[in-house]
């Protein structure tokens, strides 16, 4: 039985003369899912990741990597790590194929998979066209996904992204949005920050909070929106129907729900259903809906409630 | 859920530190002839290669090597003439910014967070550069012996062999040294810059300050040490101190002038701890750099 992947801070800090980066960092993360990182500007987000990385070093406390102290270890700690950390760049000469292939080289990906690997990998971020030309001619976008390539090359049990999506237009965005929520299906540990909360709320399981360096939350997305977005409790869906719903249908049979709290029309077609409980109850709820037979073709929790929650936690931009 | 339902990376294996090395040999070397700089360094050897040739061909064989012209005159007015400017350029080129780069462009950015060790990187690049800059000597050579051959038939004089090795080190030197410049900055154009100027004004600036007028002799200079590459083709080899009096005139009451010259075990271990040195800051320097 293989452990489960695990990163974990513990007492992590990291100063710059008399700013203080972050502050006594301790969380620990375990099992396959995909925990949101997020924070303002200089919350401290990006300088945690670097030294998961070990592209800084912590002034006090740890950074274990699979139960390995990465400063310690590094080789043994990103043996299956991959990491996107802010937006690399790769040598302008090279092709995706070439850099790909060196990082598959040092990662120690065997060579007779090597190429599936990398047009695997090269396939998965739609960029096969442009697989052997030269890196220097692409835009920030087309780079950011062999970037993403790059850390899914190897097969990683654990995934360290930094804003992965920066840069990339909409459709990019969602590639990535798919590409993480695919990996959650094959029992990875993801670890991202970002500054989109939708993104965060459509893909990860769990977050955590961060602001002046000080961890502020890390549980399950539903019972962070719960305790602190300010619906008293409540956790909020949003849903989407292929057909106009009328009010009655609203304050009948939906209201009636066993959990609801509040059902708000956002449109004719889509409605905000608030509700009490956790994950479970969240499972009964979309159960209960999909019954009904209302037309409902889409059903994620509330981008909105974790807003709440972020603006409520989180009260300075800087 | 307690454990992984699809565990990865079953037929992955990290290879040893000293693979990677190699591994990041090969693709900065890669690196090297995609980007042009290669080539454009190749380019101006053969330039200097070429003037020389002409210039020999043009004046006679005998403007440089005596008359009658002598193969170890001949030699040693070639070598010693542009051998060292190769190997500054080649520092330059291949070392001035190997590191920085990594900084400055965030290509590090790419390498830094896998599971390799700075170290590795650093030793790679150090090998590319090396690599690249002995192919650059070997065509300069090359072109040298080629018009050797062509005035003095097979007769190359020993002491080439010994200037050769002396290059070598030198330019083993040389990459530590620009490696270390470009691990202090950040900043690839102050690596470049503070290297050019160097190696190539700067010390034999010194020289001649501490030695015209301090009296001291310059061993702490790397240009000082590298002067046994020419010296060695003067036979005998010459004096450690000459000095020249009488300046002047007055009677010999003028000013004494004191010419330091390496031996060679002297210019050697100026070399040899220059890399020492230099390497073990230049790599010490890489693993504390943060990428922030």
């Amino acid at each position: 039985m293989r452990k489960l992947p695990s990163i974990e801070a513990i007492g992590l800090s990291k100063a710059y003369g008399s700013f203080t980066a972050l502050s006594d960092l301790n969380l620990k993360i375990e099992g396959a899912k995909c925990v949101g990182f997020l924070g303002p500007n200089g919350a401290g987000k990006t300088t945690t990741l670097k030294i998961f990385t070990d592209m800084i070093f912590a002034t006090k406390g740890k950074a274990l990597i699979n139960g390995i102290v990465v400063h310690e270890n590094k080789r043994l700690a990103l043996e299956h790590c991959g990491a996107l950390i802010e937006s690399p760049e790769i040598y302008p000469s090279f092709t995706p194929h070439e850099a790909l292939r060196m990082v598959a080289e040092i990662r120690g990906v065997p060579s007779s998979e090597r190429s599936k690997r990398i047009d695997e990998a090269i396939a998965e971020v739609k960029m096969e066209e442009w697989k052997d030309k030269k890196v220097g001619k692409f835009s920030k976008g087309m780079k950011q996904r062999i970037n993403i390539a790059s850390s899914l090359l190897s097969e990683p049990d654990i995934l360290i992204l930094d804003e992965p999506t920066t840069g990339l237009d909409p459709r990019g965005q969602a590639e990535v949005r798919d590409i993480v929520k695919s990996l959650k299906k094959r029992s990875r540990l993801i670890f991202m920050s970002s500054h989109l909360l939708p993104e965060v709320s459509d893909v990860c399981d769990e977050v955590a909070m961060i602001d002046h360096g000080k961890l502020l939350v890390y549980d399950t997305l539903s019972n962070v929106t719960m305790k602190f977005s300010g619906d008293g409790g409540s956790n909020v869906v949003e849903i989407g129907l292929s057909k106009a719903v009328d009010d009655s249908t609203v304050a009948g049979s939906i209201s009636r729900i066993s959990g609801v709290t509040g059902v708000e029309k956002m449109d004719s077609r889509n409605l905000r259903i608030k509700f009490s409980g956790g994950v479970d109850a969240q499972e009964r709820l979309l159960a209960d809906l999909a019954s009904m037979r209302i037309g409902m073709i889409s059903f994620r929790a509330s981008s909105s409630a974790l807003e709440d929650t972020y603006l409520n936690l989180i009260k300075d931009t800087l | 859920m307690t454990q992984q339902n699809e565990p990865s990376l079953e037929g992955n294996k990290l290879p040893t530190s000293v693979t990677q090395v190699g591994i990041i040999t090969r693709y900065e070397i890669l690196n090297y002839f995609r980007s042009r700089r290669f080539f454009i360094l190749l380019v101006i050897t053969l330039l200097i290669s070429g003037l020389l040739t002409f210039v020999v061909g043009y004046y006679g064989v005998s403007r440089i090597a005596g008359s009658p012209p002598q193969s170890i005159a001949f030699y040693g007015a070639w070598w010693g003439l542009a051998s060292s400017l190769i190997i500054v350029f080649c520092a330059v080129f291949f070392g001035g910014d190997a590191i920085s780069g990594e900084f400055q462009n965030k290509t590090g950015y790419f390498l830094v967070g896998n599971p390799i060790r700075r170290s590795s990187i650093y030793i790679g690049k150090w090998i590319a550069a090396l690599i690249a800059s002995l192919i650059i000597v070997g065509v300069f050579t090359a072109i040298m012996i080629g018009n050797g051959l062509y005035y003095f038939g097979a007769n190359i004089p020993s002491q080439f062999g010994e200037a050769f090795l002396f290059t070598l080190v030198y330019l083993i030197a040389a990459l530590g040294f620009t490696f270390f410049f470009s691990s202090l900055f950040k900043s690839s154009s102050y690596s470049i810059l503070v290297t050019v100027i160097l190696l190539l004004f700067g010390f034999s600036l010194i020289d001649t300050v501490v030695t015209n007028l301090v009296h001291i002799e310059p061993w702490f200079t790397l240009s000082y040490g590298s002067n046994i590459i020419s010296n060695v083709f003067t036979v005998p080899y010459p004096p450690h101190v000459t000095t020249l009096s009488g300046f002047g005139g007055g009677g010999g009451r003028g000013p004494t002038l004191t010419e330091y010259i390496p031996t060679i075990p002297e210019g050697l271990a100026i070399m040899v701890i220059y890399f020492a040195i230099t390497a073990i800051l230049g790599l010490f320097l890489f693993e504390k750099k943060e990428f922030n």
